[in-house]
């Protein structure tokens, strides 16, 4: 019988690529051969933008680099430009800019776990599940700066404003609430037999290949690496405060899909404290809007899906001579190929909604 | 004559009927278990969604992508659709509603479902679309392997009744349904499971896996014919579940309430038993349900043919 690789054309419009993705892959049968992934649908020339914004200016761009976590992307920009101009941040500012980062990592890691499920083709259940606890996530946000998607709630040198009255028996409300429905996740799916048979030692990442590849964030974790920022190396207020770095054993789909459990856990965690501790003051940002800046600096967060590092080059303008942004999914991305090769088709959208990519930090 | 045509032509009625409410009744199921309302602005609770959903399909236009097999590409929606409408024949719904008892009519019923593997290979054949090849192989796969355990395990229950006729096996039920029976219930779990496969649902929804093959084999069909389709996958849905009552849940046979009542209400458990499991389950793995299907049922069931038969010959 004549025999010939299939070659198939996953993307860019397909179910479960997470976003504009395009794999080409080449298939024996149903065993993945080789795959190749193709980028660019999404691409926005964002660090060019950079160059004609303000540096405030910039920060909605920010929302749309990883546009489930834009919290956390505003906190990386805002953080890199202060060190370049040396700004005080006032402590009030600096305690709510944890508290919606570490939700925004909430509900970031919510939508990763739903759309996990929902690739392992658990049929939309456990993701409206994960959508119905972000939408209380959304809800707060809403509140506290207006937007549901895209925040554009930090400023260089603090905040857009202040934190709604009454919103912190709300946050309070929703950790009560979530701690009970993480219970649920783990009887719904942690356990599942068949979920564990579809992710067990299913592309399994070992340490080596995670730190050659640059592999960060829960991806890097669920190998065996105690690698988080916000301890390691850290900003903001993150010494000040108490959690655990959830780390996985063998590094396969089921451990990435577990880290990401235990970390909602670990920022509920942080939200907790921080609101415990809230300080009394302004923190709007009492720096210009427009400023000048001259220097280089580099600032990396821990954001949701890793390490987020924003490169910024000043030369006395306006705006950033260059400002290069180092995006985690993009590196997590790259490491697919190694993972699937020898699986079969539905171990690689297995693979894939593990690794929890973002396509719009990815292309940028 | 006429008696022949007033039983098709109502048979016709209610598979129409019976698969509009069932996609309601999906859609309402999986809403009630996701949090949310479904359909409620189409009529009372959203009763009118599926003719909404019928005239949207019949309005649509009928799209034939490039490079087709034209014959197979036709046919498949018929190959799929009739045999699941035959079906109907020899479904006792009462003592008295049956269109036909026919003396071999649990193989008739066996043997007519698997007809709509063809179909299903047809459609991903003719598609010319790499997903449809790849779903329709799957299909045919999955559906071959767990026809030997299905089987396996309607044999029990031929050997327990000596009958083919539903009419037989139903009044062999007399006062203790067969799944109270510990070799039986075991039958009716394996039934149950490889019934869930034939008519490929979660967890066994491989052919179509959504999140995978994008829609399988039927990715690239359109308007009515996606309607044939969707339509069979319903009636399909009922002919097991009425299949599994009549086999193993005392069929038409209750106290108080009339026959037919009492097999529409037993089959329609066993459908929102599948709906529920569809809502929960993840999906397994292609190579898993095969394993599964051979190593684990096949066995299961073989055993509990050998076992079984031994206590009747003793």
């Amino acid at each position: 019988m004549n025999q010939e690789e299939l070659i198939i054309n996953m993307g860019p419009q397909h179910p479960s690529t997470h976003g504009v993705l395009y794999l080409e892959l080449k298939l024996n049968g149903e065993i993945v051969l080789d795959c190749k992934p193709h980028l660019g649908y999404l691409h926005r020339s964002i660090e060019k933008i950079a160059e004609n914004r303000t540096y405030t200016q910039f920060i909605p761009f920010t929302d749309r680099l990883d546009y489930l976590a834009s919290m956390n992307n505003n906190l990386g920009y805002c953080l890199a430009v202060e060190k370049l101009l040396n700004v005080e941040v006032s402590p009030r500012a600096q305690y709510i800019r944890v508290i919606t980062a570490e939700l925004n990592r909430v509900a970031s890691h919510l939508v990763a776990i739903g759309t996990f499920a929902q690739d392992l083709g658990a049929y939309a259940t456990p993701l409206f599940y994960a959508f119905r606890d972000r939408e209380k996530i959304v809800e707060i946000f809403d509140e506290i700066c207006g937007s549901r998607l895209t925040y554009n709630y930090m400023r260089i040198g603090g905040l857009s404003g202040d934190m709604t009255a009454g919103m912190d028996k709300s946050i309070k409300d929703f950790i009560a609430y979530e701690r009970k429905m993480l219970v649920e996740y783990n009887e719904l799916l942690t356990y599942n037999a068949i979920f564990l048979a579809r992710s067990k030692n299913i592309g399994i990442l070992p340490k080596e290949l995670a730190l050659n590849y640059s592999v960060t964030g829960p991806n890097l974790r669920a190998s065996g690496v105690k690698w988080d920022l916000r301890k390691d190396e850290p900003y903001l207020l993150y010494d000040k405060f108490n959690f655990e770095v959830p780390t996985g054993i063998v590094g396969d789909a089921w451990d990435r899909f577990k880290v990401r459990l235990e970390e909602i856990a670990q920022s509920l965690r942080i939200i907790e404290q921080a609101l415990g501790a809230l300080p009394e003051g302004n923190p709007i940002s009492k720096v210009n809007r427009v400023f000048r800046g001259t220097g280089e600096s580099y600032m990396r967060t821990e954001n949701p899906r890793g390490e987020l590092g924003f490169y910024i080059v000043a030369e006395g303008g306006f705006n950033p001579y260059r400002c290069k942004i180092r995006s985690p999914s993009f590196s997590n991305l790259a490491v697919l190929p190694e993972l699937i090769k020898g699986l079969n088709v539905s171990d690689t959208v297995c693979v894939l909604g593990s690794l929890d990519i973002v396509m719009g930090e990815i292309d940028r | 004559m006429i008696q022949m045509v007033a039983a098709g032509l109502s048979c016709l009625g209610f598979i129409a009927v019976s698969a509009m409410f069932l996609i309601w009744l999906e859609r309402k199921v999986s809403a009630w278990i996701q949090n949310r309302l479904g359909p409620m602005r189409t009529g009372f609770q959203g009763a009118l969604q599926p003719v909404a959903d019928t005239v949207k399909l019949l309005l649509k236009e009928d799209i034939a992508p490039q490079g087709i097999d034209t014959l197979s590409w036709w046919l498949a929606p018929f190959f799929v659709t009739v045999p699941s409408v035959m079906a109907f024949v020899t479904i006792p719904f009462s003592s008295r509603w049956i269109p036909r008892d026919l003396n071999v009519g649990l193989l008739y019923i066996c043997s007519i479902t698997s007809v709509c593997v063809l179909g299903i290979f047809m459609a991903g054949w003719g598609s010319n679309n790499k997903y449809s090849l790849l779903g329709g192989m799957r299909s045919a796969a999955q559906i071959i392997s767990y026809e030997v355990p299905l089987l396996l395990s309607v044999l029990i229950v031929v050997m327990e009744t000596g009958t083919l006729s539903m009419q037989g096996i139903v009044q062999a039920q007399h006062g203790l349904w067969f799944i109270a029976k510990p070799h039986l219930a075991l039958a009716f779990l394996i039934y149950l499971i490889s019934a869930t496969a034939e008519v490929n649902r979660v967890p066994f929804d491989i052919p179509e896996a959504e999140s995978e093959l994008v829609a399988g084999y039927h990715t690239e069909y359109s308007g009515m014919k996606f309607a044939m389709f969707f339509v069979a996958e319903y009636t399909n849905v009922f002919i097991v579940s009425a299949v599994a009552t009549t086999l193993f849940l005392g069929g038409w046979q209750g106290p108080f309430l009339p026959g037919v009542v009492w097999f529409l209400l037993k089959t329609y458990g066993v459908i929102s038993f599948l709906m529920w499991m569809r809502w929960t389950l993840p999906r397994l793995r292609m190579d898993q349900m095969m394993s599964f299907a051979w190593k684990v049922l096949t066995t299961l069931a073989l055993v509990n043919l050998l076992v079984s038969g031994w206590m009747m010959v003793r």
